[in-house]
């Protein structure tokens, strides 16, 4: 074999060299786990990097409540042909407990609402470290990020006082209380993800593949027409199109782009082809320029 | 399709991040909506021209202050290869981050403005880059259009410049000068015809002909355990793999090695790659190995081929870039991390200390600051298994972490 002749091999052998360096530093180390292809990516190299043995660390889902009920579905039957561990913790319960408030208005979001969901669940299973699917092609604060990313007691990120990554040598020593924010596939692009999706022959949720929703449209985007999640203006009429989800968030922050690409193949070509990056279609990063940052420097994802 | 890493140093306003916003633009990589964001904020500011070091300069504080305080990642491919540039900053203070962003490279791109020529921090990139054995470096000297696309600018460039090369101790490095305009795109991804005078290639030409030859030291195989893989399962009861990443050279099964620091003897049974088994492990391959004998081997150990050990030794000197706000002193503790492999250091002494910009040694040091290089001889509490430097990129280097604070402090080059 030459592993290193292709790209994406070689991003795979870093992948599974930074879960191999998870299980062995940390000792209560969790994969957060959202039912999108950049969570079922990682979960694939973990099944690969451990092999023959089992993924010795649990899966974690902070659930908005507002999934596409398409992802649910298949994390649990991901998880149950694996064989693996899912923790699921809610958002819905830190609204009842009083921690957060819902959003109102025409983009009111979950998608903020998870942090506080996710520090308290971090918190009260003491994980010392969490694996993310997040890319460093995504968005330009993430482009900073290291692979082992430090947060403190509060879940902070403090990106002026980044430790130093060098070679590929990762310093996973920390202080009781903090926990470090693991990204294996920081130095994957979106293409990249699709095409080892595609050469992996991974199953995926079905909505992002093209298929035939009833949708708005509101500043040029696509939205799902489902009235419980979705906030709606009655002039903003429902349509039926054939559309494809790019990322698979909450409902209420995605949006869907119209697409024929009904197999992995054309997918990729789309992706291939694309003009308009995968974040244009997260209305969360479109609130400011620095709305990533900002969001990071709370402790999100 | 290979990845490339390329690590970039360039100082304050020598339109590093107009370069790789450039290189973006004209080869397609940035999307409408980037563009957009561009086009929007470059208008704003009254700009008659598209600001592209916007697509690049992420953190706010950079945003406002328009200059770049780390490294940032930024991707992008060609038909032929995947890029991914590690944008260093350049400042005096940040030495720090171009060591971490050259770390990882196998190239980079060293920026002059035209119109200053060689300066003081000129000579401190090339160091960083001599010192990290960047195998393939390109000096492209920017900004021609600010002087009328001048031969004569280029050639007094390129001369002082190769005065500094005759001053570096690693010669196995390719040097290449393109003169270019990453504002007007001349000689970055499209050659220019402004300057009929040059017969080199644009930018990316260079970078897109780059094979593993040019980029990549080959040395031995060394295979540093990272964990031990043990399923305790029906099918896999007796199962005892060693992962980890081959580094230097490839491992093939039947391969007589020997374990460290045991130094017990055994034989490559053998590699697994996920659930499929192979005859060899190519190098930075991150793959499961097992022996023919039942040995006990656990994390932080290393399996070698026989006749071919590195050093082992409980100390070692080494050039080290001091990263910490805290001095390094004589005395101090620090753990070593050398791969996977932790162990307790302290500082025996600090021989010199190396000015960055080859202006000499100072051999009267009692601590190191920020930024600072110096040959230091640490004392270790158990042997680690080392070559040097010189022969072994992977092997030769470890980050210091500090005992009380668990920052990575210093990066090392052992000697």
């Amino acid at each position: 074999m030459n592993k290193d002749t292709s790209h994406i091999n070689s991003l795979e052998n870093e992948a599974i060299y930074i879960m191999r360096e998870v299980a062995a530093q940390f000792e209560k180390p969790v994969l957060l786990f959202s039912g999108g292809k950049d969570s079922i990516t990682l979960v694939r190299l973990a099944v690969k990097a451990f092999y023959p043995a089992k993924v010795p660390f649990p899966l974690m889902h902070i659930d908005t409540g507002h999934n596409f009920p398409e992802t649910i579905e298949f994390r649990d039957r991901l998880v149950e042909e694996l064989g693996l561990e899912l923790i699921v913790r809610n958002v819905q319960d830190s609204i009842d407990q009083g921690k957060v408030k819902e959003e109102s208005g025409r983009y009111a979001s979950r998608n903020m609402l998870q942090t506080t969901t996710l520090l308290d669940a971090i918190e009260e299973f003491k994980f010392d470290a969490c694996i993310g699917g997040a890319r460093r092609d995504e968005e330009k604060a993430r482009a900073k990020e290291r692979i082992f990313s430090v947060r403190d007691d509060f879940g902070q990120w403090d990106e002026k006082n980044q430790r130093p990554e060098l070679f590929d040598m990762l310093n996973g020593e920390i202080e009781h209380g903090q926990n470090v924010r693991v990204f294996p596939i920081s130095n994957w692009t979106e293409l990249d993800v699709w095409s080892y999706i595609e050469q992996e022959n991974i199953e995926i949720p079905s909505i992002y593949f093209a298929h035939k929703r009833k949708v708005f449209l509101r500043d040029g985007m696509i939205w799902s027409a489902d009235d419980e999640v979705v906030y709606r203006d009655n002039h903003e009429e429902v349509v039926e199109e054939l559309v494809r989800f790019r990322t698979v968030g909450d409902m209420s922050c995605t949006a869907a782009v119209l697409s024929d690409a009904t197999t992995i193949s054309k997918v990729v070509e789309e992706i291939r082809e694309s003009t308009i990056s995968e974040r244009g279609a997260r209305i969360d990063d479109k609130r400011s320029e620095a709305a990533m940052e900002k969001r990071k420097q709370q402790g999100y994802f | 399709m290979e990845v490339l890493k390329i690590a970039t140093a360039g100082s304050v306003d020598d339109g590093k991040s107009t370069l790789i916003g450039r290189i973006l633009y004209d080869t397609k990589s940035l999307t409408t909506d980037k563009l957009e964001a561009i086009e929007k904020t470059s208008k704003q500011r009254g700009y008659d021209y598209l600001d592209f070091s916007l697509a690049t300069d992420g953190l706010v504080a950079e945003r406002e202050q328009g200059i770049t305080i780390d490294v940032a990642h930024i991707y992008f491919s060609t038909k032929k290869k995947s890029y991914i540039i590690a944008d260093t900053p350049g400042h005096v203070e940040y030495t720090r981050n171009m060591v971490t962003g050259a770390s990882t490279s196998q190239a980079s791109i060293i920026l002059i403005d035209a119109r200053k020529g060689v300066i003081e921090q000129t000579n401190r990139h090339f160091f960083i880059n001599n010192l990290l054995r960047i195998k393939d470096v390109v000096v492209t000297i920017n900004k021609m259009d600010l002087v009328d696309y001048s031969e004569e600018v280029y050639n007094k460039i390129k001369a002082d410049f190769e005065e500094l090369m005759s001053k570096r101790d690693y010669q196995d490095q390719k040097i290449t000068f393109i003169p270019v305009s990453a504002l007007k795109g001349d000689n970055v991804v499209n050659k220019s015809d402004k300057m009929p005078w040059y017969k080199g290639e644009a930018l990316l030409e260079h970078l897109e002909q780059l094979n593993k030859a040019d980029i990549f030291n080959v040395g031995t195989p060394r295979f540093p355990v990272q964990y031990v893989i043990r399923p305790k399962t029906e099918d896999f009861h007796d199962f005892r793999g060693y992962a980890g990443k081959v580094y230097g050279g490839n491992l093939s099964v039947g391969d007589d090695v020997i374990v460290l620091p045991s130094k017990t003897r055994s034989k490559i049974k053998d590699i697994y790659f996920y659930n499929e088994k192979y005859e060899t492990a190519s190098r930075r391959s991150s793959v499961t190995i097992t022996l023919e004998d039942d040995i006990n081997v656990s994390r932080g150990d290393m399996i070698v081929k026989e006749g071919d050990l590195p050093t082992i030794e409980k100390q070692f000197t080494a050039n080290v870039c001091w990263m910490d706000s805290n001095q390094l002193t004589p005395g101090g503790k620090y753990i070593v991390q050398h791969g996977v492999n932790k162990v307790l250091a302290k500082v025996d002494r600090i021989n010199h200390k190396i000015h960055p910009d080859y202006s000499g040694i100072d051999h009267d040091v009692t601590g190191l600051g920020v930024n600072d290089i110096a040959s230091v001889t640490f004392k270790l509490n158990k042997p680690i298994f080392y070559d040097q430097f010189k022969n072994h990129r992977t092997n030769g280097s470890f980050i210091l972490i500090d005992t009380q604070t668990n920052n990575t402090v210093g990066a090392g080059f052992i000697q």
